[in-house]
């Protein structure tokens, strides 16, 4: 596999399946307004993986709808963060706190990126997840700080979530050798100060747990990642070579 | 529990003024300001917004409307319309 | 000027200005109906965004969706200006005290529902709506500017959904046409009762509510929409239908069904407001978190 494609992969899974469970929210969010916000996020997610996917694609002839429909899960290669099972609302808020300060750090190194669709889809992106970053802070800020329910359950998203953390910031031979690249690894000390600066300020715990999960960048995922492209994918491939 | 209502204002571009353009709720203004962004601005309609929490605003009563704006109405020198332009002047 | 003269003039009522308690009862009934009818409609569409078979329609469906949930508030607002609370009308739609429109209580069973609720539900609603950008109550007409505005594209991509499926393998053209079968008679019955048996029609034109007639606007939706069937190569499932100096006469939906779906005896109804219902509760913990957080705040400032 070609690494500029393998690596425009990672970033591009990371946000398509980001989408796809942030899009389970719609209609189902705690109010109307956070419904839209949702919304928001989602499209920008989406948005991003479509250019993503777009330029992957374009390396050996497939579209986006190719490589998001037609592909196993063994060769979607997104951490496995993004693809846990929607839990409640601070479950939701945890993640995103989490991945869209990870994507934030990211996008704004590969602006520079000697890629230039790469630098160019990041340039558009960092805008994007800022505001991410700062509806996750919000909403961390506020459940942490909120009622005791409130407080419990952020807790528990934040510890819960945390585990899965560590996989955003692995490095490899394929982001050493690949000048386009930024490697994560880079990015994680940047990470850890920001991400806990908020937990801090929303009085919750800062997660201890010392296990890390491992596996998305080589295709290895969680028992619920089947689910998730049953669902992606099942009208698509019921239809082989239709276009809709 | 009933969260506070707000009242959106939008500029929709640089030169003109902020246009109220609805109404939302929220618990903060922080989380007001958001929400307008999303539910006002989803197609780039604004360059910058105002929230104002609607208990705040003092309105003039509807009993009382003539006195306050009748007096307005007569002052029709305030409107460009008002004035005669000769023929074939432009950019006036 | 006073109400009927302001309404005889064809002017607008603001908020503050005095009104009948009929108008101001009538008014709020209409808007939380169809603010209501906007979020429960984001339920069946919904429904397919973690499906919707390429990208770009993912995206598109998302946006769709998105923007009923920002239509809700818009009307939400305008009811509002009325001096009742969103989260009374709210409770009002979750016990069954407020309706919204009887076709969400109907099944998406197809990818091609999604192009059938786009075009015909869609279609339907903006024939419904566009009176109402000149509705005598002002807040309600300008939020329905504003909803007409965004909604141009909601019925233009589902035709192309459905032009897109017409066009392509025997299977897609019979899901087309299976969808078309399925959502003709509901969307026909979204104007309402016929004339002869609509009880709050002729108060509401009076007000400047209601611009025009259920069965005006019924046949207006048939004229326009017909001739797009063809377009499409699908039949519309109605064998009385005929074209007769540039109208179409068409049969009647049957209208026990509407009264019954509006009862409560529709295939979804169950389905979708406890679904909507689940949602307001499990959010619950999340409002008072954060009014909690916000009274913190403000307690700390003072």
């Amino acid at each position: 596999m070609n690494d500029l494609f393998a690596y425009t992969l990672r970033l591009g899974d990371d946000a398509l399946i980001s989408a796809q469970r942030t899009a389970e929210w719609i209609a189902a969010a705690p109010q109307l307004e956070e419904d839209v916000a949702l919304g928001n996020i989602g499209l920008d997610q989406l948005g991003q993986a479509r250019s993503l996917l777009q330029y992957a694609g374009s390396f050996d002839g497939r579209t986006e709808d190719d490589l998001a429909y037609f592909r196993d899960e063994r060769d979607f290669l997104n951490v496995q963060l993004c693809e846990l099972p929607n839990g409640d609302f601070a479950f939701a808020m945890a993640r995103l706190l989490y991945f869209a300060t990870y994507q934030h750090l990211l996008y704004d190194e590969l602006r520079s990126s000697a890629d230039e669709t790469l630098a160019g889809v990041a340039g558009k992106a960092v805008k994007e997840v800022a505001y991410h970053v700062d509806h996750a802070t919000q909403w961390v800020l506020r459940l942490g700080d909120g009622t005791e329910e409130s407080h419990r359950r952020m807790q528990a998203g934040l510890d819960a979530l945390w585990p899965y953390t560590a996989e955003l910031f692995e490095s490899d031979s394929l982001v050493q050798r690949l000048p386009a690249a930024v490697d994560p690894s880079t990015l994680s000390a940047a990470w850890t100060d920001r991400v806990l600066g908020v937990i801090d300020e929303s009085t919750c715990e800062r997660p201890s747990s010392s296990y890390q999960h491992t596996g998305g960048r080589l295709g290895r995922h969680t028992e619920h990642m089947g689910y998730l492209l049953a669902e992606l994918q099942h009208v698509a491939r019921s239809h082989p070579g239709a276009t809709w | 529990m009933i969260e506070p209502l707000w009242e959106v204002f939008v500029r929709s571009r640089r030169g003109l003024s902020h246009t109220h353009v609805g109404s939302l709720h929220a618990p903060d203004a922080t989380m007001a300001l958001r929400n307008a962004r999303d539910v006002y601005t989803r197609r780039q309609e604004g360059v910058s917004i105002w929230v104002v929490r609607a208990a705040d605003i003092t309105a003039s009563s509807p009993d009382e409307k003539d006195e306050f704006f009748d007096p307005a109405g007569d002052k029709v020198y305030r409107h460009p319309t008002f004035y005669e332009v000769p023929e074939g002047v432009e950019h006036l | 000027m006073d109400f009927q003269a302001t309404i005889d003039a064809d002017g607008r009522i603001e908020p503050r200005d005095a009104m009948p308690d009929g108008y101001r009862k009538t008014l709020i009934r209409q808007i939380a109906q169809h603010a209501h009818s906007e979020i429960i409609g984001m339920q069946p569409e919904g429904n397919w965004i973690s499906r919707a078979p390429s990208l770009r329609r993912k995206a598109i469906l998302m946006a769709k969706v998105q923007d009923e949930a920002g239509h809700g508030l818009y009307l939400y607002a305008a009811a509002e200006t009325l001096g009742v609370d969103r989260a009374d009308l709210l409770d009002m739609l979750h016990s069954g005290r407020q309706k919204y429109s009887s076709i969400f209580n109907y099944p998406t069973l197809t990818w091609a529902d999604i192009g059938a609720i786009g075009w015909l539900v869609d279609g339907a609603a903006i024939v419904n709506q566009v009176p109402l950008c000149r509705c005598s109550y002002g807040p309600y007409a300008r939020a329905m500017v504003r909803v007409c505005k965004e909604e141009s594209f909601h019925q233009r991509q589902g035709f192309e959904i459905l032009y897109t499926l017409c066009n392509g393998t025997p299977g897609q053209k019979a899901m087309a046409q299976d969808a078309l079968n399925r959502w003709w008679w509901p969307s026909l019955m979204m104007f309402g009762p016929p004339d002869t048996a609509s009880t709050h029609s002729e108060q509401s034109m009076a007000w400047g509510i209601k611009r025009h007639s259920n069965d005006e606007l019924r046949q207006r939706f048939v004229d326009m929409t017909v001739p797009q069937a063809d377009v499409l190569g699908l039949r519309v499932p109605d064998d009385g239908l005929v074209h007769q100096d540039g109208r179409y006469r068409f049969t009647e939906p049957d209208y026990t069904e509407l009264y019954d779906v509006v009862k409560g005896n529709g295939p979804c109804n169950q389905q979708r407001l406890s679904h909507r219902v689940k949602a307001h509760e499990d959010g619950a913990w999340v409002r008072e978190a954060a009014a909690a957080y916000a009274a913190k705040k403000e307690a700390r400032a003072a």
